[in-house]
């Protein structure tokens, strides 16, 4: 795949379609790939395709079609959504976009290999269901399967939502599991579930890596980069403020995250973000019927619309009652 | 030095734990992570922590001062100097070196009270890595994990843990547990550190071409155009810097309680928008600016203001954490050499 990406890449930058590359870039091992921008052939000798390429390219985008001239992007089905989201909201100029859409098996986790107890990662091959591992302290086999990032396990598609061409096969819509946590915590006590997220939330060290990867997260100034809000910190002030900052996130991305799961996997602490997205994405679709951010263009949010079917407010009494 | 077997390793966790609060990495539902010692804790066997050891004496946030305000008095309250001394257990070579490097900032002139207290208060127990991983590279900067340094350091094999005071503090320390330590050769522990070297010598990035970050040139690298290529990615996040054992800038801030004011610092990042922000704004613009001003300060200023010491230690932690993986690494090896 990665040659094919390679060769099609230069003819588009040969024939003039666009004038710049966006795509990953080769790391010092086997898995630490950068996102970059590539304007020449020469450059792209360092790109890469594999794996470990998970990081989500379309928020770049934005910043991308600012610039002079097209820019090719080889969008994974999962960063299509996200693509169609941010044009919806007129954050990207879609025309200023060559998307090849490229089928996708799931990406690994590299945290997933190293919590196997594999230390020292020198190189790691695909062969077949299985990564050969090369160590510091000798070979290791492991399943792909075992090694799948979190939001691959339970992808919802493998269906590219917009591209102007496609590498390798388009996938289908998945209808995927990927609630059963949700609905696990729903099953907890209100204490049992505040307990769950002061746990994790206490590791949040605030770096802010969530918000800044987040495809939904596009505000020029966010709230709390404002020192005129006066929460504006770069530490809480306390644990309060920790939980604020992340449920004022939900809340602002609630009807439009498409669940990419790039929260959870740039987090430094592992905490599980995307629990919290996902519990609005179930009860949009609980309450406001079917709804999948990132599926088109022009449809109209259920947050940003109004209808006669839409629930009261009482429904917050109603279901948060024990 | 002193030995004790694994088995038994909890014996010596209750001895240092009688006298004073004992910290050591514990593993959470994500890394190890240091925590409080209380009966039937585990050691984690993790090589690093996910958050440096540097949180022990500059904390991400503390408080400095408050201010009761009442009609037309403003009353200054001083915060309780924490006076409790405390042991920190299973400090890497690394994180050891990086108090080292704070000390550099935080006990010159002026000295920051804050630190130095707790400094004061604070034992280190290192131990020995075992299993580097790959994105190890303290060797780069003079760092020798098999001695791992601290007040007390450790070396562990199979079954047993050598313990070898290094000061006063760290001979008082094992003093106090005398009871479950046992004598040992002083040579008890050369296996293992043989085994460690043979391991460091095959690591990956240990031989980093560090030549071109002088003083003098400065204004060269200052000015390279691969800094918009490197920060290209980059998300301005600050997880590079709130994981880094070395970086220490901070911000003083005041947070209005309803009927005071408490003064309180934490953990500022050069990757932020309002870092350093003055009556005009941030004085880097972009995040080219502020990228550069990270890898700047940690292999040029920062050695030119303190006898050539770089102000990294090679515990990897950007290198496994940031998320576009971009880190010093890779910006030493695009500037590092003698052709920049």
């Amino acid at each position: 795949m990665q040659e094919a990406m390679m060769r099609r890449a230069k003819e588009l930058l040969a024939d003039g379609t666009v004038n710049r590359v966006l795509g990953w870039q080769k790391g010092e091992f086997a898995y630490d790939h950068t996102p970059a921008v590539f304007d020449s052939a020469d450059q792209l000798e360092q790109f890469v395709y594999d794996d470990f390429t998970a990081a989500n390219l379309s928020k770049y985008l934005v910043k991308e079609t600012k610039q002079e001239g097209k820019i090719l992007a080889f969008l994974k089905p999962c960063d299509t959504y996200s693509l169609n989201q941010l044009t919806k909201e007129h954050r990207v100029n879609r025309d200023k976009v060559y998307v090849v859409g490229i089928g996708c098996e799931g990406k690994a986790d590299v945290e997933k290999i190293k919590a196997l107890g594999i230390d020292g990662i020198l190189g790691i091959k695909a062969e077949g269901d299985n990564f050969v591992v090369e160590t510091l302290y000798g070979n290791q086999t492991v399943a792909k399967t075992d090694v799948l990032a979190e939001r691959c396990v339970v992808c919802k598609s493998r269906k590219l939502m917009t591209y102007d061409e496609i590498l390798g096969e388009d996938g289908e819509v998945i209808n995927s599991n990927r609630f059963d946590m949700v609905e696990k915590l729903e099953n907890m006590t209100a204490d049992e579930r505040f307990a769950f997220w002061q746990n994790e939330l206490s590791r949040c060290i605030r770096c802010n890596a969530c918000r800044n990867v987040c495809p939904a997260c596009t505000c020029e100034k966010c709230v709390f980069d404002n020192v005129n809000s006066g929460i504006a910190n770069t530490a809480a002030a306390d644990s309060f403020e920790e939980k604020m900052f992340h449920v004022i996130r939900a809340f602002h991305v609630a009807g439009r995250c498409t669940d990419c799961g790039e929260c959870s996997r740039v987090c430094p602490q592992g905490i599980p973000l995307h629990l919290l997205n996902r519990k609005f994405i179930k009860d949009i679709n609980e309450l406001y019927g079917e709804y999948q951010a990132g599926e088109d263009t022009d449809s109209k949010g259920p947050l940003t619309n109004f209808t006669y079917d839409d629930c009261e407010p009482s429904i917050v009494h109603e279901r948060g009652v024990e | 030095m002193k030995q004790i077997k694994l088995d038994s390793i909890q014996s010596l966790f209750k001895a240092l734990s009688a006298t004073r609060t004992l910290y050591l990495p514990v593993d959470t539902p994500a890394g190890a992570d240091f925590k409080k010692y209380e009966d039937g804790v585990l050691w984690s066997g993790a090589l690093n922590t996910n958050r440096s050891a540097k949180d022990f004496f500059f904390p991400q946030t503390e408080n400095m001062m408050d201010f009761k305000v009442e009609g037309k008095t403003i009353e200054i309250i001083e915060p309780i100097r924490p006076d409790e001394d405390f042991v920190v257990f299973g400090v890497r070579a690394c994180d050891a070196r990086s108090f080292e490097l704070l000390d550099k900032v935080f006990l010159c002139d002026p000295v920051d009270t804050y630190y130095k207290n707790r400094r004061e208060h604070g034992v280190i127990v290192t131990v020995c890595c075992n299993k580097p991983a790959e994105t190890c590279f303290c060797t780069n900067f003079g760092i020798d994990p098999t001695a791992p340094g601290g007040d007390v350091a450790c070396w562990q094999d199979a079954d047993t843990l050598y313990l070898q005071a290094n000061t006063e503090a760290g001979e008082a320390l094992l003093q106090s547990a005398a009871d479950v330590l046992a004598e040992a050769d002083d040579s008890a522990a050369d296996g293992v550190k043989e085994t460690v070297k043979a391991i460091m010598a095959k690591l990956p990035i240990q031989n980093l071409d560090l030549s071109a970050f002088t003083e003098d040139n400065l204004l060269n690298l200052f000015g390279s155009e691969q800094w918009k290529k490197l920060s290209e990615a980059c998300l301005g996040c600050g997880t590079c810097t709130f994981v880094c054992p070395t970086c220490q800038c901070y911000d003083i801030k005041d947070f209005d309680t309803g009927h005071g004011i408490q003064r309180f610092r934490c953990w500022d990042s050069c990757m932020y928008s309002e870092f350093t922000r003055c009556a005009h704004g941030n004085p880097r613009l972009s995040q080219v600016e502020r990228f550069r001003q990270r890898f700047m300060h940690k292999l040029v200023y920062f050695p030119a203001n303190n006898n050539g010491d770089f102000s990294c230690v090679g515990c990897g932690r950007c290198l496994a954490k940031c998320p576009i993986s971009m880190n010093i690494v890779k910006v030493i090896k695009a500037l590092g050499g003698a052709n920049e």
